[in-house]
């Protein structure tokens, strides 16, 4: 049940959030709402197991790496702030914000962020680079059993091939962004609001 | 001073020796008789009627937007079926992950769904808040009388209708096996029943009637909450199937089974499935014997879907007689969420709320098809049951409440990437090796 959830968000924390993320004050109180039904312990911070319980989560292949974005580094609990930071970056741009202040900072969810965050989806040790083992772990997750090591090694070698062009073997996120199609991207959930 | 108190005390005495006669009295002709004969005043209905009436004025008063969210999910479009894996490839499964986290068809089903208006119960309000006097005024006049007036004269019933089921059917068990008992045992049950209807104050419209379950066939039916047992057995007489228990539970079992034949299985017995089948089967093949009541979702479900049904009832191979419950939440939440209530709080829950509205539906008899297995008759069977209740139908499991995914649920998502990537034939060929070399 959503239950008194909303009445614990205070007016200036969702001002804030608002300012952080871009969300409106709808869409940030029915994402409370969520939260707080996704905290099972209810001790106002979400952990990997609440989150493994979503099945449609705990099928998806690359479900524990998603999941893993939401922690910050080494930390076990991830509290609303958290939560919604890392949610902004799939919030769909609104026209209205292409004539933003260029001096209020980039918003979380402009397309070199979205891109950042997939970036760190594959690079595990956060060096900044795509190793080959990195990229073959996550097609290892993709497809499971179903290819052989030699088969995703080709794919994994070509793949670098392709990217890669100063030669160190590896992929960094300028070559990383130069690699994606630029329309063809669409990782923007929608999160529209019925209101 | 004595003399000044004893008239006082006598006149008290007097007047609540009087009221609690004429309570008493009201109670037994206008629901205890009624509920004997099955005849009823429409006392209920013209109470769901202004309950209806009070909340259209209430929600003027709120002026509340609706709270229920409407995402729209588009399938993202991939960028043709390329054998190539490209780096993209990630996003798609990305975004899946982040929006079954923002919403999921599943974990919503296992609590109480939420409201576009709100009911005057503040346990489904979600933005509660003091908007205006007159609201809350309305509100405190409610908690009067739900909990001053109803709730005791429910509380009444309760224990009335439980405690004549227990004495009546022990009373029936005297009697020998006969068509007699049959009668008898008959009448009781659903005496009982009714008056336990009305303890709840639960409004039924029940709908084709005329397919009602019938003597050797399987009732089955979506389970919201344990009153569903309720609802379905003030109508009709069903065999009850379930584990034994201990406490009063057990002796209300203990009692029925007197009067006509229940199938209660031991702790021990629920293990072994045969031995469950084997009872089932039994019983289905007597005719003499009623219908079984079972309900294959296996746990509680908030009633806006119907999950996975067990295909154990039907293995059995007898009719099964499908029936679909639909509770119209404005009125009281039915739903039993058995992680966060008790069945004490669930209940008491039930009694103050305003009423419990429900419509049921008797759909036409389902036999197995030739060729069709189990699994799939039970999908046709709920699929036939959401249609009819309009629930959403899902294939997922209702034990994914308290357990965790089936791996192989992964293992088809990553199957199916695979044949992405390297497209079908040489998938095939691949297994093909695989198969002859390594075996």
């Amino acid at each position: 049940m959503g239950s008194r959830a909303s009445s614990l968000l205070r007016e200036e924390d969702i001002e804030e959030i608002k300012k952080q993320t871009g969300f409106s004050h709808s869409q940030i109180t029915r994402l409370y709402s969520r939260f707080h039904s996704l905290d099972k312990g209810e001790n106002g911070a979400l952990s990997r197991e609440d989150f493994q319980r979503i099945p449609e989560l705990a099928i998806n292949p690359l479900g524990d790496r998603i999941i893993n974005a939401f922690f910050p580094e080494g930390e076990d609990q991830v509290n609303f702030r958290g939560f919604m930071r890392t949610l902004a970056h799939f919030r769909p741009v609104e026209d209205n914000e292409k004539n933003k202040d260029p001096t209020s900072g980039e918003p979380l969810n402009s397309r070199t962020n979205k891109l950042f965050f997939a970036f760190q989806l594959y690079d595990l040790d956060r060096d900044d680079k795509i190793s080959r083992d990195e990229l073959l772990q996550v097609l290892r997750m993709m497809v499971g059993v179903n290819i052989s090591d030699e088969q995703l090694g080709s794919i994994a070698d070509r793949t670098i091939q392709e990217a890669d062009t100063n030669g160190d073997m590896c992929i960094s996120f300028s070559e990383f962004t130069k690699v994606m199609p630029g329309k063809a991207i669409d990782i923007t959930a929608d999160l529209q609001n019925g209101a | 001073m004595e003399s000044y108190l004893f008239p006082f005390d006598s006149l008290i005495c007097m007047l609540l020796g009087i009221s609690f006669t004429v309570w008493f009295t009201l109670l037994l002709v206008f629901i205890i008789v009624p509920a004997i004969f099955g005849v009823s005043f429409g006392i209920r209905r013209l109470y769901m009627k202004s309950l209806i009436k009070l909340f259209e004025v209430s929600e003027l008063m709120l002026k509340m937007h609706p709270v229920s969210l409407e995402q729209e999910i588009h399938e993202m479009r991939r960028g043709g079926a390329e054998p190539e894996f490209d780096m993209s490839d990630i996003f798609y499964f990305c975004r899946r992950g982040v929006e079954s986290i923002v919403d999921d068809e599943v974990t919503k089903r296992f609590t109480a769904e939420e409201l576009e208006s709100w009911n005057l119960l503040t346990r489904s309000n979600y933005n509660f808040h003091h908007i205006s006097t007159r609201l809350t005024a309305l509100w405190g006049v409610g908690v009067l009388i739900r909990y001053g007036f109803l709730l005791p004269l429910r509380v009444t019933l309760a224990f009335t209708g439980v405690g004549l089921l227990v004495v009546l059917t022990s009373v029936v068990g005297l009697f020998p096996n006969g068509r007699m008992k049959n009668y008898l045992s008959d009448k009781v049950h659903l005496m009982c029943y009714r008056i336990c209807v009305r303890s709840l104050t639960a409004i039924i419209t029940y709908h084709d009637s005329e397919n009602k379950p019938k003597n050797g066939g399987i009732c089955v039916a979506n389970h919201t909450s344990p009153i569903d047992v309720i609802i379905l057995a003030s109508d009709g007489c069903y065999a009850m199937v379930g584990q034994v228990h201990g406490g009063l539970m057990g002796v209300i079992q203990r009692a029925m089974v007197k009067a006509c034949p229940h199938i209660w299985f031991e702790r021990s017995e629920v293990k072994d499935r045969h031995l469950v089948a084997k009872r089932l089967s039994d019983h289905v093949a007597d005719t003499s014997k009623l219908p079984i009541l079972i309900f294959p979702e296996g746990t509680c479900i908030n009633n806006t879907s119907v999950m996975m049904f067990k295909k154990g009832s039907f293995e059995i191979g007898s009719t099964v007689y499908p029936v679909a419950i639909k509770y119209d939440p404005r009125f009281g939440e039915a739903f039993w969420n058995s992680s966060k209530f008790g069945m004490v709080n669930y209940l008491l829950h039930m009694m103050s709320s305003w009423a419990i509205v429900c419509s049921v539906w008797y759909l036409p008899p389902m036999s197995r098809m030739e060729g069709e297995d189990a699994v799939q008759f039970a999908n046709r069977v709920k699929a036939a049951i959401a249609r009819k209740g309009g629930l959403a139908d899902l294939l997922w499991d209702g034990g994914l409440k308290r357990g965790k995914v089936k791996e192989v649920f992964k293992e088809e998502q990553q199957k199916l990437y695979s044949k992405v990537l390297v497209g079908m034939c040489c998938l095939f060929f691949f297994f093909c090796i695989h198969f002859f070399f390594l075996n």
